[in-house]
């Protein structure tokens, strides 16, 4: 894709998600896993989602890929765009399916995500031979190039080995070369390095904002690692308890946290930042039941600030500034008085 | 300064057949004073779980000792042995999920200890159990239910009750936090700290998160392919690393600020973990060290004190 077809089309987001509801249906009962969920992306950017396990954030995106269960799962309400063309609950479009043309998604734990019984290299041509016709010949030679592209060395011989034979490291590189083979426009990376030591997932990292730089394609980053989000993001998205609860900017999220959720997260983590110490303040309890999701604010119960309200009925997305959100009602316009603690980082805004 | 448990050359090798074996922890020596907190850290495979395990007696040593205030401990533990060392070191580890035995009652497990190793009758057993549910924040009415009714979180509270209910002076933490969320995290380990501090616990934290690992040490150490490269003061060792591989993996961690991140180059090394099972003669890190120099090869440095501070180093820019 040229440079002038990228300039054209920053200017409409490229995926646009509203209203996403997907539940799943248990011996317990129904899980409501996501419970409303917008957001947009743009050509060339790369968007986190961070939250803690349970949160939603993987059921998002698996829901947009159609790798939900259904049943047990089913997608309630909500719509997500790509391109203008709607995707939720049908993925072949133009009688293509997108997903591994148009959509790419590397998963948590590359030791289990690839087949055991293939060759890394077939494992890659299989999307060129299915998306794009190529003979099996002529994708395996793509294979290579691909794997080179991903900074596997002698990637000729090891194209021809299987997924035993490849490190952890190694196979996240694969699983890359597998998700860009067709060049989609957006590449999901769910928890791509959680299983990696450091020194492999700043390699991983590194490779991806290559890619990235090199083929113009979005990247929608699936992590709980705030360091991560620190050093890949443009956008973030805070979720919690199955909505966003805060999004906007790197460094909205970081230098102007609105949400208590999301300051509270900061304070939990040490800072090796020698002017910031602070001792780790523990988010006390835990997420709601989201089998039965309070009517009010999920984070109330853990939440500082609380007031009367936040129990009852949780605020929408207020914005901030920019496309700076938050989902509390401690920034509603009629709020006067904010705690400290919140107006110490509106005061850096 | 009197050590309260003191590691000599500890070996440890695996056999796997064919004549080969994996060198997963190699000439360690490594001391931990009364009431300290000791961080390991390392990448995967570099012998750091194998080492805590070793120490307790959870493997046999190969070669090399462990002593406690001066005591030799067994090179192989028999149950005696275990009888006799278990309340005086315990281990906490990594996976909440599957170091507790999920056909026994909470009860049970914390209690097991009691009833092995004190006199204590039923009823106190019970009211000790419930006291220390309350101390690791849960409550004294779990005791009757099984592992898979608790969290995550709730769970790493069992296990750190179970290890800590017999009092013990030394206990290894064995990536006590990795398997949590954030939020969880900061619970765990200002309960592990606030039980130290009260108990004068001595700990070993093996973790590979390394901003944790430097707020929670007094002092740590960096491990790679079976040995200690550099130890030292956590906050020193952290922002002045000596050793090229401890410069690289403090790089490698992820600060959680943009505008650093943003600012600093990447760090990211070529090159993965070799195998532990053939060790490259000299210097364990020469093949991925960017100041490799021709002796790093041949000569395998030693772990030597730095002149006017307060570390030790294994790397031949420094002989």
């Amino acid at each position: 894709m040229s440079e002038m077809a990228h300039k054209a089309e920053s200017s409409v987001p490229l995926l646009v998600v509203e209203n996403l509801h997907v539940e799943f249906d248990t011996y317990g009962g129904t899980v409501q896993a996501v419970r409303g969920v917008s957001f947009s992306i743009e050509v060339g950017k790369t968007l986190a989602i961070v939250g803690e396990s349970g949160c939603g954030k993987s059921v998002t995106v698996q829901s947009m890929m159609g790798l939900i269960p259904m049943p047990p799962g089913r997608i309630t309400a909500g719509s997500a765009r790509l391109k203008g063309n709607e995707i939720l609950g049908r993925h072949i479009i133009k009688g293509r399916d997108i997903r591994g043309s148009q959509i790419g998604m590397i998963f948590q734990d590359p030791m289990t995500s690839l087949n055991p019984t293939m060759t890394i290299g077939d494992q890659i041509a299989e999307p060129l031979q299915i998306h794009r016709g190529y003979s099996h010949a002529k994708a395996f030679k793509e294979a290579i190039n691909l794997l080179s592209m991903s900074k596997i060395p002698e990637a000729a011989k090891r194209a021809r080995q299987y997924p035993f034979e490849f490190s952890g490291g190694m196979l996240q590189r694969a699983m890359i070369a597998m998700a860009i083979a067709c060049k989609p426009s957006i590449l999901i990376a769910d928890e791509p390095t959680t299983a990696l030591d450091v020194t492999i997932q700043a390699q991983i990292l590194d490779l991806l904002q290559d890619l990235q730089k090199e083929t113009g394609m979005a990247v929608i980053l699936i992590t709980h690692d705030l360091g991560v989000v620190a050093r890949m993001a443009d956008d973030v998205a805070v979720m919690y308890a199955g909505k966003i609860v805060e999004q906007g900017s790197v460094d909205d999220i970081f230098y102007r946290s609105a949400h208590p959720y999301t300051l509270g997260l900061k304070l939990a983590m040490p800072t090796n930042d020698p002017a910031k110490q602070h001792k780790l303040n523990p988010i006390e309890g835990s997420p709601p039941d989201l089998f039965s999701p309070p009517p009010g604010c999920g984070y109330c119960p853990r939440c500082p600030y609380a007031m009367e309200i936040c129990d009852r009925q949780q605020s929408d997305l207020i914005a901030l500034s920019g496309h700076h959100a938050s989902r509390c009602w401690l920034h509603h316009p009629e709020v006067t008085q904010r705690p400290e603690d919140l107006t110490y980082a509106e005061g850096q805004r | 300064m009197t050590h309260l448990i003191e590691a000599i050359e500890l070996t440890r090798y695996f056999n796997i057949g064919r004549h080969q074996r994996v060198h997963a922890v190699e000439k360690v020596s490594l001391a931990i004073a009364e009431k300290e907190i000791l961080g390991l850290v390392g990448e995967s495979g570099s012998g750091k779980s194998t080492f805590g395990k070793t120490v307790v007696g959870l493997h046999d040593k190969t070669s090399g000792q462990v002593k406690l205030r001066g005591e030799t401990l067994p090179q192989h533990y028999r149950p005696a042995d275990f009888q006799r060392y278990a309340s005086r070191m315990q281990m906490i580890f990594q996976d909440p999920y599957s170091s507790l035995n999920p056909r026994m009652t909470i009860g049970e497990i914390v209690g097991e200890g009691l009833r092995l190793h004190s006199s204590l009758d039923d009823k106190q057993v019970k009211d000790r159990v419930a006291e220390w549910l309350v101390k690791v924040g849960l409550q004294a009415g779990h005791m009757s239910r099984y592992p898979h009714e608790f969290s995550g979180g709730q769970r790493q509270r069992i296990g750190i009750a179970r290890a800590l209910i017999l009092e013990p002076d030394f206990v290894v933490c064995d990536e006590p936090i990795s398997a949590l969320d954030v939020s969880v995290q900061a619970q765990v380990i200002n309960l592990l700290g606030e039980l130290q501090s009260t108990m004068g616990l001595t700990l070993l934290f093996i973790a590979h998160d390394l901003s944790m690992v430097r707020y929670v040490s007094d002092r740590m150490a960096v491990m790679y392919l079976g040995s200690i490269v550099e130890v030292g003061k956590a906050d020193d060792v952290y922002f002045t690393p000596k050793h090229p591989y401890t410069e690289i993996l403090i790089g490698s961690n992820p600060e959680p600020d943009p505008e650093l991140e943003r600012s600093r180059p990447s760090t990211a090394i070529s090159g993965e973990i070799p195998s532990p099972v053939n060790v490259p003669a000299g210097c364990r890190f020469a093949n991925r060290c960017p100041k490799v120099m021709p002796v790093c090869r041949d000569v395998t440095p030693e772990l030597l004190p730095l002149k006017d501070l307060d570390r030790q180093v294994a790397c031949h820019l420094y002989t």
